[in-house]
């Protein structure tokens, strides 16, 4: 029997507003537990929500991106359930009239895009957190992200595998990073999905019995997971036996899903219009602000770095994948005019040295100013490129500027010919024998007076002088 | 000189004149309340604080307002901050917020002294004020009596003379029934006229805050100083709030006022009959003439309101939950047994039969039929009043089919019957317009409320019409004996 995979993928998006969705309170994170709390927040006795703004535009800049339907009027609604970290007995949220219907996100696979269509994506408030093992015979509730905006992107089920389903994320990670519209952190939250996920006889027209994975916050669980209840529901039906539509969760520790027990989720939310809130309307003005403000995309990038800075299509694919690092480059190449050195350490000793400490650009020591004065220095061939690199690697750690380094450590190249001969000249009266077998033939002992001019500069000769005062000298 | 039963406007000509000063003005009110307590008005008394607001209130500032110094009540669903809040129920019965119901704090930023919180129906959920936690409270005008629900404290108070006015809450009556049952002057404004931050919600998109005072004036008073738009309730109206004390004294000449045919006045207490004839009399010779009008679907209002309300009310009251504030059980085994528990033991039995019926009218496979179709008749029912507001100025009806009954026999066994207390007074509610109910006499020594409907945002139409009506009459003079107390 051939199966076929179908997935749809339910993805939280935590927007990057500096106060909550309905209150006024930060969203940051890591604050101590229920310090990023007010009114609204705990849901006090006679509260009532106020809508912020900022949430919608960044929802409209996400639904313009994707190409979709703004919905200009959009209703919140109240999806009632108990639980402990839900501090007023439900959720608001968007059901009937959700702010973004419709459009799609396209897809990197390994020699081929596909595109994902999307169904809708729509506002709603995040719970709280109950933390239930720090404390004996209690569990505790934090409230801080009760209220946090996120935008719920529902995808239709159009998702083929979880190697798709990982590139959608990672697609859908680089656009709302792209838009400002969130974070993305998925460690602390920010970017996270639930995974639909059935099988079906290859050509069957009908869908199978999903199950819902709850919850997964990293591109590898959302591998290992989908794969696992890939194989799990397979083996079912190659039994004979019949998929239970439930909600699951994923258990890293042990790579399995299994089910929520039925107490975690009620059936049953009573959906109604939130009366605390009139409907939402959004003008066309408004629209047009959010079109005229709208940041550059992955693609737009892509093209300006070949077409304008002249870099080749790999480097200007590399540098546009991640905001972070597009960002970072565009900062510095208002600082620098030879882009493809830039763009060449940006991809080289940049990224090797980001990767080893596993962080992000923006907090490390370096910044756009240091790494452009440094391709500058090799550039007006102040230091060599060797020089530059042992100079990075100083930044690094220091987060001294190059023309520091350079100034403290004397690296500056030397150019001058005159100081180059003498030193070359020097050389060549040391090692008679080298030249002599050198110009009976022996071609290969050429690099053997680089290196010594070299170590008698400690390396600041420029290598170009030494190459060509060398060959005229040893004629 | 006595201060009970004088109005704002008397104690601030008192006040003005040196005849009190303020804090003896809100000792006094502090004693009558003391004297008066059997009437059980109060749930909770504001001494302390209430002390000292009256004594470094300025009443000698040029811009001082009316209210300065004059002592009021307030019904306890609005938030104080530092005061005890308790809706009248066990499950709040310690709840004291950290925070001002903005309705409340306006008038208190006018310089008025909240002098305590008044007992309510729990919840605002009843029509006698028999649902409360905190026993029932007694009709100054009859001991053993109703004084009407949910703002029966309230109304008791101001009718007693305690103080000269206090607020209330009006979800489908709660204002102008008790203001009916014990002879007083009680506004419901526009819905939004009055943020509802603070507010504790029943149903919020019928619950709307108002005054009750001993006369029409007194309550423009109070409106003037509630009204406006308060950016922490976005459902509150941004429009503009115009003095409604200016235009009281406009004469009534050519006013129209509507009789609303469906409402078959028939069935009623021949003498509440005879009692809405006298004042359709008065009317008439102010210059004012009636029409027969037609609400096609105002019938299904009580039905209407008993989808909507509880549907919400289900939902608003879902925060007590013993997890946060306010009441939990003890001897817990896990989460569910906490909700379980604390609610089964914190919230009483009209307030959980409201919380079933509206659980059920949302839930899957009933929302249509009951939630969205209620929704659905509650537009017929304001597009009925939207055409009628073409062709008359306002609607009147009388404010509850009956005087106020004894305590235990209504609504204890059928509560449905008590329901229909409300026949007159909800429709406003669901179209969101503004009804005020005026004091027009007695049946078996019992007061009678006539209410008038005026169309979105036209207070001030209800307002001239009430005060005219008591320039021209002394219902609203009628004072309690408070025989017994």
């Amino acid at each position: 029997m051939i199966w076929e995979t179908v997935i749809g993928l339910e993805t939280h998006v935590q927007l990057s507003t500096k106060t909550k969705l309905f209150s006024r309170a930060s969203t940051a994170f890591g604050a101590s537990p229920n310090t990023n709390v007010n009114l609204i927040d705990c849901g006090l006795p006679g509260v009532l929500p106020s809508v912020n703004k900022e949430a919608f535009y960044k929802a409209i800049r996400f639904g313009l991106a994707i190409d979709a339907k703004i919905n200009q009027t959009s209703i919140f609604d109240r999806k009632n359930y108990f639980y402990a970290d839900l501090p007023k007995g439900y959720q608001i949220t968007q059901m009937d009239l959700p702010i973004v219907l419709g459009g799609s996100i396209e897809i990197l696979l390994d020699d081929s895009a596909k595109t994902i269509n999307i169904t809708r994506a729509h506002l709603e408030e995040d719970a709280g957190k109950s933390i239930h093992d720090e404390y004996e015979g209690f569990s505790a509730i934090d409230l801080n992200r009760a209220g946090t905006p996120l935008l719920e992107i529902v995808s239709e089920p159009e998702i083929s595998s979880a190697k798709e389903a990982v590139a959608y994320m990672k697609a859908m990670h680089q656009l709302v990073t792209y838009l400002d519209v969130s974070d993305g952190n998925m460690a602390q939250g920010s970017l996270r999905c639930d995974a639909n996920v059935s099988i079906r006889k290859k050509g069957d027209t009908e869908l199978g019995t999903r199950t819902e994975i709850k919850n997964i916050n990293s591109f590898k669980f959302i591998e290992k997971a989908i794969n696992f209840e890939i194989k799990r529901q397979i083996k079912i039906l190659e039994n004979g036996e019949k998929v239970t539509q439930e909600t699951r969760l994923y258990d890293s520790s042990k790579d399995e899903t299994r089910p929520m027990r039925s107490k975690e989720f009620a059936n049953d939310y009573r959906y109604f219009p939130e009366p605390d809130l009139l409907p939402v309307i959004i003008s066309d003005q408004e629209i047009q602000k959010i079109r005229d403000e709208f940041p550059e995309l992955p693609k737009e990038k892509e093209a300006r770095y070949q077409g304008e800075l002249g870099l080749s299509e790999y480097d200007s694919q590399i540098i546009s994948s991640s905001k972070s690092m597009a960002d970072f480059f565009d900062a510095a190449a208002k600082k620098t005019k030879n882009y493809s050195l830039l763009s060449n350490w940006l991809i080289g000793e940049i990224s090797a040295y980001l990767n080893k400490e596993q962080i992000d650009i923006h907090a490390s020591t370096l910044t756009a100013d240091k790494v452009a004065m440094l391709i500058n220095r090799i550039d007006d061939q102040t230091i060599s490129g060797k020089i530059g690199k042992s100079i990075f690697e100083e930044m690094c750690v220091s987060g001294s500027t190059p023309d520091e380094i350079i100034e403290s450590k004397g690296l500056k190249q030397i150019s001058d010919d005159g100081a180059i001969e003498e030193i070359i000249m020097t050389v060549i009266n040391e090692n008679p024998s080298q030249v002599e077998a050198y110009l009976s033939g022996k071609d290969k002992l050429f690099g053997f007076f680089v290196g010594q001019v070299m170590k008698l500069t400690e390396g600041k000769a420029n290598p170009k002088a030494v190459n060509s005062i060398l060959k005229d000298k040893l004629k | 000189m006595s201060v009970q039963f004088k109005s704002i406007t008397e104690l601030r000509a008192m006040l003005d004149n040196k005849l009190i000063s303020a804090p003896e003005l809100t000792q006094e009110s502090f004693q009558l309340a003391k004297k008066y307590k059997e009437l059980n008005c109060f749930v909770t008394m504001n001494e302390e604080l209430g002390t000292k607001n009256a004594n470094t209130v300025d009443l000698n500032n040029k811009n001082a307002s009316t209210l300065a110094g004059i002592p009021l009540a307030q019904k306890d669903l609005f938030c104080t901050e530092g005061l005890r809040t308790t809706c009248s129920s066990k499950i709040l019965a310690n709840f004291i917020p950290p925070y001002t119901a903005t309705a409340v704090k306006k008038l208190e930023d006018a310089g008025s002294i909240t002098i305590g919180k008044t007992n309510m129906d729990e919840f605002a959920m009843g029509s006698s004020n028999e649902t409360s936690y905190f026993g029932n409270v007694h009709n100054p005008w009859k001991k053993g009596y109703v004084p009407g629900g949910s703002s029966g404290g309230s109304a008791a108070a101001v009718s007693a003379g305690i103080v000269p006015a206090a607020t209330g809450t009006d979800t489908g009556g709660s204002i102008r029934q008790p203001a009916a049952h014990c002879g007083i002057t009680g506004l419901k404004p526009t819905y939004g006229r009055i943020s509802r931050w603070g507010m504790i919600a029943f149903a919020s998109s019928l619950d709307q805050a108002g005054p009750l005072a001993r006369t029409a004036e007194d309550c423009a008073i109070l409106l003037n100083a509630m009204s406006g738009h308060d950016s922490k309730d976005t459902t509150s109206l941004s429009s503009n709030v115009p003095d409604f004390l200016e235009n009281i004294n406009q004469p009534l000449d050519g006013l129209k006022i509507g009789i609303i045919k469906e409402f078959d006045l028939s069935d009623l207490d021949s003498e509440v009959q005879a009692r809405f004839e006298d004042s359709k009399k008065i009317y008439e010779k102010l210059g004012a003439h009636f029409v027969e009008v037609s609400l096609p679907n105002i019938s299904a209002s009580v039905p209407t309101y008993y989808s909507i309300a509880p549907a919400e009310c289900s939902s608003n009251l879902s925060r007590f939950d013993g997890v946060r504030f306010g009441y939990r059980a003890e001897d817990i085994d896990d989460l569910n047994d906490l909700y379980i528990k604390s609610r089964s033991e914190g919230f009483g039995d009209e307030v959980k039969r409201r919380i079933l019926i509206g659980t059920y009218a949302l839930s899957t496979g009933y929302y249509d039929a009951y939630y969205k179709k209620a929704q659905q008749v509650r537009r017929l029912i304001k597009n009925d009043f939207d055409n009628i507001f073409q062709s008359v100025d306002i609607l009147m009806t009388p404010t509850s089919p009956n005087t106020a009954f004894k305590f235990d026999s209504k609504g204890m066994q059928n509560p449905v019957e008590l329901y229909l207390e409300d026949l007159f007074t909800i429709s406003s509610n669901l179209a969101g317009l503004p009804a005020i109910s005026i004091p027009h006499g007695q049946v078996n020594s019992l007061p009678v409320g006539l209410q008038l409907i005026g169309n979105f945002l036209r207070e001030d139409q209800l307002l001239n019409a009430s005060h005219i009506f008591q320039q021209n009459s002394d219902f609203h003079l009628a004072q309690p004996s408070l025989e017994g107390f």
